[in-house]
């Protein structure tokens, strides 16, 4: 179960020349619960694009260990810029996610694919808007469309990038419920960009705080006795 | 109506512009879709002004129209998409530039060799006439792979256009994905040239796929409603333009407007009395 699953080396990033992502190392090793905090702007979401591919890395290196591949990881994204108007079902959504796994010429899903479309559903308690069509959901609906989506296609790596915004109390709870519950389940490997310090404390192993830079890379009860874990959850105390 | 149908259908000429238009129509409803929802329309109506020139370039050279067309229009095809994808460049302006260059290079070539003649306007407005039985057969296998290769790659043609940075990410070839589709445009742009016209063809592109998204909802149900919009407004417009003598290419148009129109009214209809129900 230890096993490593993602190295990071020295991994920096920028924008038009500009860095936002500092030197950053860590490893993680299989069904780790990663939770990355830090302020606005201080670069998680561009370090996730970076494990995924989606940024280019400027210097450093990204390695997928003990032969993870890019269709075992699934994603939420921050902000997903569909369309408002886009005609598309929430079936059709939800089970797009599973494409990766599926081989460059196969036409169709298979039933297995289909039941773990409907699996993810039930999960993300959705089931009952699976024909509706995605532009006439709530915010907190279309999110949640997403997240099963992201189930859909994680095999043992799932990165979620503030998979909670947007969604009412309970049902962000629920969310952390599940997300636990892949974890320790599953081994699901997660990485979670989070402002809400302290669910990320309750249910993470591991923290990453970044500032681009890393502020502080370690276990949970490491984190709270660090000067960085003070000044933030503090900071989050009083407000 | 059954007369007018058979007289229609006892020229040699018609019954290949339909069988070619219909193919044409089906394929270009097909990749409307992911055209317009990618907000790709431009390169569609870039490439059958390129198309235009090659046309152009194919007649002075006295050779088959399409086998000059074909691998020009492709190439253009990789060029605008590249300019779309790359938000440095500003993408539509140089769009705009490559249209109006490809178009003047087309009359000049014309006019140096075999004069501004009605060819041309054929080429701009498009001409039953036009389809040859030698561009039959090809045109046929042409707008026979395009669909096979649609339905092949339906689900990743849906996730790439859906949400393209989630299907890289999760392993999908997007790049490859992307050239396709602006592969498979080229060749339904050209193949429907000759019909259309380089002016309206990338309407057959656009308009369905606008049409059936003023009332279906669901990504499968526009793909299939706008390809049997496609078929029905090119059938119905061939129809007008053999009754009532109407160049083919513009009633085609129009009758697309006319359901454009239609679909819309239908739509805020089934809105409103959603809305009421509740
Ligand atoms: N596409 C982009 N082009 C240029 N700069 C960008 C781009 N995306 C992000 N940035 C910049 O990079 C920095 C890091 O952004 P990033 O989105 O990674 O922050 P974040 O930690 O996810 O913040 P938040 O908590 O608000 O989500 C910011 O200063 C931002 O201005
Ligand atoms: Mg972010």
């Amino acid at each position: 179960m230890n096993k490593p699953l993602l190295r990071l080396n020295n991994v920096s990033m920028s924008y038009d020349n500009r860095l936002v992502v500092k030197d950053v190392n860590f490893e993680l090793n299989e069904g780790d619960y990663l939770c990355a905090v830090g302020e606005n702007g201080s670069g998680k979401s561009t370090l996730i694009k970076g494990i995924l591919g989606l940024e280019p890395v400027r210097s450093g290196r990204i390695e997928l260990l003990n032969g993870l591949k890019r269709n075992e990881i699934g994603y939420l994204p921050q902000q997903t810029q569909v369309q408002r108007d886009f005609p598309a079902c929430v079936c059709e959504i939800v089970i797009s996610g599973c494409l990766g796994q599926s081989g460059f010429f196969k036409p169709f899903y298979s039933t297995s694919d289909k039941s773990k479309m409907l699996e993810s559903l039930r999960m993300l308690g959705i089931e009952h808007l699976r024909k509706k069509s995605y532009r006439e959901l709530s915010g907190g609906q279309q999110q949640r469309v997403l997240l099963a989506r992201a189930v859909c296609s994680a095999r043992r790596l799932l990165l979620l990038d503030e998979p909670v915004t947007g969604l009412d109390p309970i049902v962000s709870n629920e969310m952390y419920g599940l997300i636990k519950e892949l974890n320790e389940k599953h081994g699901m490997t997660v990485i979670m960009v989070s402002h809400d310090i302290r669910s990320a404390l309750c249910n993470a192993n591991k923290i990453l705080h970044l500032d681009a830079g890393v502020e502080f890379f370690g276990t949970c009860s490491a984190y709270l006795g660090s000067d960085a874990g003070r000044r933030f959850f503090g900071g989050g105390e009083n407000v | 109506m059954f007369e007018i149908l058979s007289g229609l259908l006892s020229y040699d000429f018609i019954r290949r512009s339909l069988l070619v238009g219909s193919l044409v129509s089906l394929c270009a409803a097909l990749l409307g879709v992911t055209l317009v929802l990618k907000r790709y329309s431009m390169i569609g109506d870039g490439l059958s002004h390129v198309g235009f020139g090659a046309l152009c370039i194919s007649l002075a050279m006295n050779v088959s129209p399409l086998t000059v067309s074909v691998p020009i229009v492709i190439i253009a095809a990789f060029f605008l998409l590249r300019i779309s994808e790359n938000s440095k460049i500003k993408g539509d302006a140089a769009i705009a530039l490559i249209s109006s260059t490809s178009i003047a290079l087309g009359v000049i070539i014309t006019s140096l060799t075999n004069g501004l003649n009605t060819d041309v306007s054929s080429y701009l407005f498009g001409s039953v006439l036009a389809v040859d039985k030698n561009d039959v057969f090809l045109s046929v296998v042409l707008s026979v792979t395009v669909i096979i290769i649609y339905i092949i790659f339906y689900n990743k043609i849906f996730a790439v256009t859906f949400d393209e940075s989630f299907a890289k990410a999760t392993g999908t070839k997007t790049g490859i994905f992307n050239t396709l589709i602006a592969l498979l445009t080229a060749v339904i742009i050209v193949v429907g040239m000759r019909i259309m016209g380089a002016l309206l063809v990338s309407s057959l592109i656009i308009f369905p796929a606008l049409t059936s998204m003023r009332v279906f909802k669901s990504f499968k149900s526009v793909v299939i409603s706008s390809s049997v919009i496609s078929l029905v407004c090119f059938f119905l417009g061939i129809a007008a333009s053999f009754i009532i003598e109407t160049p083919a290419g513009a009633s085609v148009v129009i009758v697309n407007a006319a359901m454009f129109l239609l679909f819309t009214a239908a739509g805020l209809i089934l809105k409103s009395g959603f809305n009421k129900a509740k």
